[in-house]
């Protein structure tokens, strides 16, 4: 089942994230003061302050950290259900909203490894974005 | 500068229909305005600031202290969600305190069940710094709610069965409130056959969507000494934002953990004091999450502390949310935090529905939650006494 694809609108503070994403890539923030990798992408550092970032490419290797199978939502997601929401932490830290694609939506469990997929955004009506950063099970 | 004992709530109203397709916005913001004022004593005259949030139309406390009538030189529009007027009541009684005011009016209105627009505008979500990163992956209310009950029960072995004892209770106190949208006293099993929205939450672990609003009139110790009706004194505040956490988000818990003790902090009391407790119900989660932030119990041990009946009034270890809360009685503008106070104020002046009166109820809590607990949100936390 593929899930609605509802196109970000970059600017010119997270371009980075999503040229990254173009080229199937997670390129993420870090801090050049304090090394923190920022969440969500942003030319701030919210740990220190800093607006001094760079960006570097990130394993897209994680964890489930929580995740729901909705059953019951309004409008075009509506007629994807079940599909799974989920936060993923990732190796370098941060804990990522998205869905988990490519799985039995009833085996999910919080602690699943996953891995960075990047899905199409063109939409029904035609509208497209850059890749969606989605996450699917590795191993057994 | 302590708030303590400064202020007094001496006028609330919540609106008693649930459904009100013939009211206009701004109606429904005069009609509960005027009642509160009622309720004090007072005229819109009597008001020098005015209070509203999001979900007031048009240019918001501007459009509506001219549509009231109103004269105002201290005026404040607020937006957490539904934990707004708690932070405005906090706002107003600081004001109060520091001899800016004398009468300040707090109101809420909306019409979700009858449908339209949310309330805060939709520009300010879709402009949000975040929205790239979290409005694509169909995440609901309830299934973000989901993630913080999916992450509790993982680490704290909290159950179904525990969350649905929290909507047992609000049932067990809708059926004496004749205004309350679901007045149908519901069991455990119930909840569990009600259907899955987001796993682990049923429908019947979420709330109502109701029409209605509500309205609060906070005033300074000079003019509370001069009405008739009881005045509740304000004893502390407390509000804190909790944010996505640099994206390292901990969904087991709220904003509460700071709202709380700066709270009880200033009131001088401890959650062991509390006769009755308002807790923000938007999901059964957002109950038993709240209520170990706040310290009525340990870390983890929500699910064990709500079963068996602790909530139930009158006799309950902690009677909460006696008027049927945001899960059965009313979820005015998707927005609980007004009503929260309202029954609370009503329990304090011993005027709640009677098989739910909190016998010698003299120390309250109400607590606002506003924003999401799956991203970011603001949560207000008000204590107050029957008498100083």
């Amino acid at each position: 089942m593929t899930l609605p694809a509802r196109a970000a609108q970059p600017n010119s503070e997270n371009l980075r994230f999503f040229e990254g994403a173009e080229q199937g890539c997670l390129v993420l923030p870090r801090c050049n003061d304090c090394d923190f990798v920022i969440w969500f992408p942003r030319e701030i550092c919210p740990e220190c302050g800093s607006q001094d970032v760079d960006w570097f490419e990130a394993s897209g290797k994680g964890s489930v950290y929580s995740f729901t199978v909705t059953r019951r939502i309004p409008g075009s997601w509506g007629k994807a259900t079940p599909f799974v929401l989920a936060y993923v932490e990732l190796e370098e830290g941060p804990r990522v909203m998205t869905n988990i694609v490519d799985c039995d939506p009833e085996q999910v469990t919080i602690g699943d490894s996953v891995e960075a997929v990047f899905e199409d955004a063109t939409n029904r009506d035609g509208d497209s974005g850059p890749p969606l950063l989605r996450f699917r099970p590795v191993g057994g | 500068m302590s708030i303590k004992g400064k202020a007094f709530i001496a006028g609330v109203y919540e609106h008693p229909e649930r459904h009100l397709p013939d009211r206009t916005l701004p109606q429904i913001h005069a009609d509960v305005a005027l009642a509160a004022l009622s309720d004090a004593g007072l005229s819109t005259s009597d008001v020098d600031a005015y209070y509203s949030a999001g979900d007031a139309p048009g240019f918001g406390v501007v459009s509506m202290v001219d549509y009231l009538g109103l004269d105002c030189h201290y005026i404040n529009d607020t937006e957490t969600g539904g934990s707004s007027y708690l932070v405005h009541a906090q706002h107003a009684a600081t004001a109060i305190a520091a001899g800016h005011i004398d009468v300040a009016l707090i109101t809420l209105a909306g019409k979700p069940r009858t449908g339209g627009a949310g309330p805060g505008g939709s520009g300010r979500v879709s402009g949000a710094p975040e929205a790239p990163f979290e409005s694509q992956w169909g995440m609901s209310v309830p299934g973000g709610y989901a993630l913080a009950a999916q992450r509790h029960m993982y680490e704290f072995g909290t159950s179904s069965e525990q969350l649905a004892e929290i909507k047992v209770a609000a049932s067990t106190h809708a059926q004496h409130n004749p205004h309350a949208f679901l007045q149908e006293v519901v069991t455990v099993e119930e909840v569990l056959e009600s259907p899955m929205i987001s796993d682990p939450l049923r429908r019947l672990d979420c709330c109502v969507i109701t029409d209605g609003g509500g309205a609060m009139v906070i005033v300074s110790e000079a003019v509370a000494s001069q009405l008739a009706r009881h005045c509740i004194p304000i004893l502390g505040t407390g509000s804190y934002v909790k944010s996505s956490q640099s994206g390292r988000i901990d969904l087991t818990h709220t904003a509460a953990v700071r709202s709380g003790p700066l709270a009880f902090n200033e009131a001088g009391v401890t959650p062991g004091d509390i006769d009755y407790v308002s807790i923000y119900d938007s999901f059964t989660i957002t109950v038993l999450i709240t209520l170990e932030d706040l310290g009525f119990c340990e870390r983890g041990a929500g699910g064990r502390f709500v079963a068996g009946g602790a909530l139930q009034a009158p006799h309950g270890e902690l009677p909460f949310n006696t008027d049927g809360g945001g899960l059965c009685n009313n979820h005015p503008a998707n927005r609980g935090g007004m009503t929260k106070v309202i029954e609370a104020v009503r329990q304090l002046r011993h005027e709640a529905n009677v098989e739910v009166q909190v016998p010698d109820c003299e120390l309250a809590l109400a607590h606002g939650t506003g924003g999401s607990l799956a991203t970011r949100s603001a949560s207000s936390t008000m204590i107050l006494g029957r008498a100083l």
